[in-house]
């Protein structure tokens, strides 16, 4: 990395997000928050590779300016294999025909561990589901409900809901993934079309925080109903007291030493 | 006018609303008779609580009920009275500390909940070709016999709810038969931890398939007979489960339910046969449906489910006692996988064995780093997400992990299938007399610690 020599007046081609020393005595743009902690990270490139498992960058030096690159976000290219291209196939007529292009209700395919993921457009869900419930070649008659997940590192997509779908006529079986920024946690209900999924959606909205949009009633189901906060995301604290056993005292379980 | 006949506040709204309301707490009825402007009119509403703490709830459910007279028209369960946060849990412990949690989640199916989590691990790491024979064998005994405690345990207390303590007395003696098998095997009658990602715990101990030879033999048949002759034609039972709570093809299609349910609407939907995993299509076995759609059914369907699993378990015993393989391992052979020690019981307790603790401590210090790193930190699990379902006793059991590549669960999620078949509550029950909600409910066999979890 170079710093501009002072009066040089060539513009800086170099990341804008680098706190580098500007000619003129402007004031350098402040640094990211992530540089504070030692890294950047990127959304796309090449895998990261650490040693001994270290969460970050693996730089120990103290330098802190090492980028971290993510890895890119699996996309799996058809033919699909096995009944999967027909899924797709049925899936994309069926869309067509209701006047939506596939990859406008289909953000990406993965393939992945034999098991085929559908990454839906939230604004598109209903309509997705509604084709794979009622479409011949598609029957997926049951949604085996929704589960939610939430990736703290993918920025303005934190929010995961997937579903699992199973189709007895066929015997077969999909997966739905669609993702909510936090800042706006809504993504539409399936009720109207899986019924099923009344309960699967309160408990996600009460452990995740996803307001389902269309839900007859979205209320807590599992935690009492003026329960604060979301518990099962990831910037919700285990909790927990010290525990004396055979004479010490042993700290809750998301504050002993970890080896990971 | 509505009577809610557990505590609450009245309030003006409500009274506007609904007419005049009274609340009734602790069973003290005397101010509602002899308040002046009773009024008997037709359209009286009483709102009754039944639960969280009722003999007939399965645990902790509590039950919402509006009745006019005798007939319930409205029915809203509530739940979430045994959560326990087990989904989070995971998120703090190894993959291999995972099982001891989930296995409580469903306390009458250990198994499946255990077999399930351990699956879908597997599907993650992608092992799941290389788990080894005798473990796959092992599992599946362990999963029949399973089926067969988890039936009795929603059989047995059926009875008693319906007033029959013959019925159940008869069902938990057998059970108790299949829970000392399971001490015998595991060393616990539940809560195992027995299935473990990459194999199984142990091995059977001596004589364990004679123990399960003995009771295929003369005792589990003798108390199916026993059993079905007790229940099958019985007046009052028929009376009480014939035509009660219906729930057809369309309905369980539309509210997500599997297991016994759907198979007493006709549909013989079995995970094991259409989607067979484990190896259970090298078994024999049939899948028994009826097509009454009603409690009787279902209570047929599990009554011949036993008597398949039963048949089930006495081909694995037979597979077992017939492998002649030297030194045939139960754990996966990958050393950064499976567990480092072989189990052995000590005057304290399940632990390591004197020769592993004796071959870590004196002879190999690598061996004792390795024992360290993987049971202290555990095996990497590459990033990715899996659901691995299989057909439970109750129904289809999923398991819906993800891993960020590390040594715990980034998220894992079971999906439960008493935790959608108590939508169903409302379905079967609106409409119908306040005392076929009991047999209805009992006909789901909901286990509440599977629906919170």
């Amino acid at each position: 990395m170079t710093q501009t020599p002072p009066g040089d007046e060539t513009p800086a081609e170099e990341n804008e997000n680098l706190p580098l020393h500007r000619p003129g005595g402007t004031t350098p743009p402040s640094p990211p928050a992530e540089a504070t902690r030692g890294e950047r990270r990127l959304a796309a490139g090449v895998e990261r590779t650490g040693m001994f498992g270290a969460q970050t960058t693996g730089d120990t030096s103290g330098y802190g300016r090492l980028q971290v690159r993510q890895p890119p976000p699996l996309s799996s290219e058809p033919p699909y294999g096995g009944y999967f291209d027909a899924v797709a196939q049925a899936l994309g007529a069926a869309l067509q025909a209701a006047g939506i292009g596939f990859s406008d209700a289909i953000e990406r395919v993965v393939v992945d561990r034999g098991e085929i993921t559908f990454h839906v457009r939230r604004e598109r869900l209903v309509e997705v589901a509604d084709k794979l419930l009622h479409d011949p070649a598609l029957r997926f008659e049951i949604c085996t409900g929704v589960s939610g997940v939430h990736y703290l590192d993918q920025p303005d997509r934190e929010l995961h809901a997937v579903y699992h779908m199973l189709s007895i006529t066929h015997n077969r079986r999909i997966r739905l993934e669609v993702s909510a920024p936090d800042a706006d946690p809504h993504i539409p209900s399936l009720t109207g079309v899986y019924p099923a999924n009344n309960w699967h959606e309160r408990e996600t909205w009460d452990f995740f925080g996803i307001v389902f949009d269309g839900h007859p009633a979205l209320t807590r189901i599992e935690m009492p109903d003026d329960w604060l906060g979301h518990p099962q995301r990831k910037d919700y604290p285990l909790g927990g007291i010290p525990v004396e056993y055979r004479g010490t005292k042993m700290p809750p379980p998301d504050e002993r030493r970890s080896y990971q | 006018m509505t009577t809610h006949v557990t505590g609450g506040a009245t309030d003006a709204d409500e009274e506007a609303a609904e007419g005049r309301v009274y609340n009734v707490a602790g069973g003290d009825w005397d101010h509602v008779v002899t308040a002046g402007d009773f009024d008997r009119a037709e359209n009286e509403q009483i709102v009754v609580n039944m639960g969280p703490q009722h003999p007939s709830t399965h645990g902790v459910l509590r039950l919402i009920l509006t009745l006019e007279g005798e007939t319930v028209t409205e029915a809203r369960a509530s739940i979430g009275y045994l959560h326990t946060g087990i989904e989070k849990n995971l998120e703090y412990r190894t993959w291999t500390q995972g099982t001891t949690f989930v296995t409580r989640a469903d306390y009458l199916m250990p198994m499946f909940n255990e077999a399930a989590y351990c699956m879908s691990v597997e599907r993650l790491l992608g092992i799941e070709d290389k788990i080894p024979e005798r473990a796959q064998i092992i599992r599946v005994l362990m999963l029949e016999l399973n089926r067969v405690a988890s039936h009795l345990g929603g059989i047995g207390p059926f009875g008693l709810e319906l007033g029959a303590t013959t019925i159940f007395l008869q069902g938990v003696r057998m059970r108790e038969n299949v829970l000392d098998l399971f001490e015998l095997i595991t060393g616990l009658r539940m809560n195992h931890a027995f299935i473990r990602p990459g194999g199984v715990a142990q091995d059977m101990p001596p004589g364990g398939l004679e123990a399960i030879r003995e009771f295929l033999r003369d005792k589990a048949p003798r108390m199916v007979h026993d059993l079905r002759k007790l229940i099958d034609a019985n007046p009052v039972f028929l009376a009480r489960t014939r035509g009660i709570a219906y729930l057809d093809l369309e309905a369980c299609m539309a509210l997500g339910v599997t297991g016994p349910l759907l198979r007493a609407t006709g549909l013989p939907w079995d995970l094991r046969k259409s989607q067979p995993y484990l190896g259970y299509e090298t078994y024999e076995f049939d899948v028994p449906t009826q097509n009454t759609c009603d409690a009787y059914g279902r209570y047929l369907v599990r009554m011949d489910e036993i008597e398949q699993s039963l048949r089930i378990v006495r081909q694995c015993v037979d597979r077992l006692a017939e492998r002649n393989v030297p030194n045939d391992p139960v754990m996966i052979q990958d050393a950064k996988i499976g567990w480092p020690a072989r189990l052995s019981l000590g005057p304290d307790g399940m632990g390591p064995s004197p020769e592993h603790i004796a071959h870590i401590m004196d002879q190999s210090m690598e061996a004792l780093i390795h024992h360290f790193k993987l049971v202290t930190e555990g095996f990497r699990v590459p990033a990715g997400q899996a659901y691995v379902p299989i057909e439970s006793a109750k129904g289809e059991l999923g398991c819906h992990v993800v891993s960020d590549g590390g040594t715990r669960p980034y998220r894992a999620h079971l999906r439960d299938p008493s935790f959608h078949h108590m939508q169903a509550v409302a379905v079967m029950c609106e409409g119908g007399n306040l005392a076929d909600v009991i047999p209805a409910i009992a006909s789901i066999d909901p286990v509440i610690g599977g629906v919170d979890r």
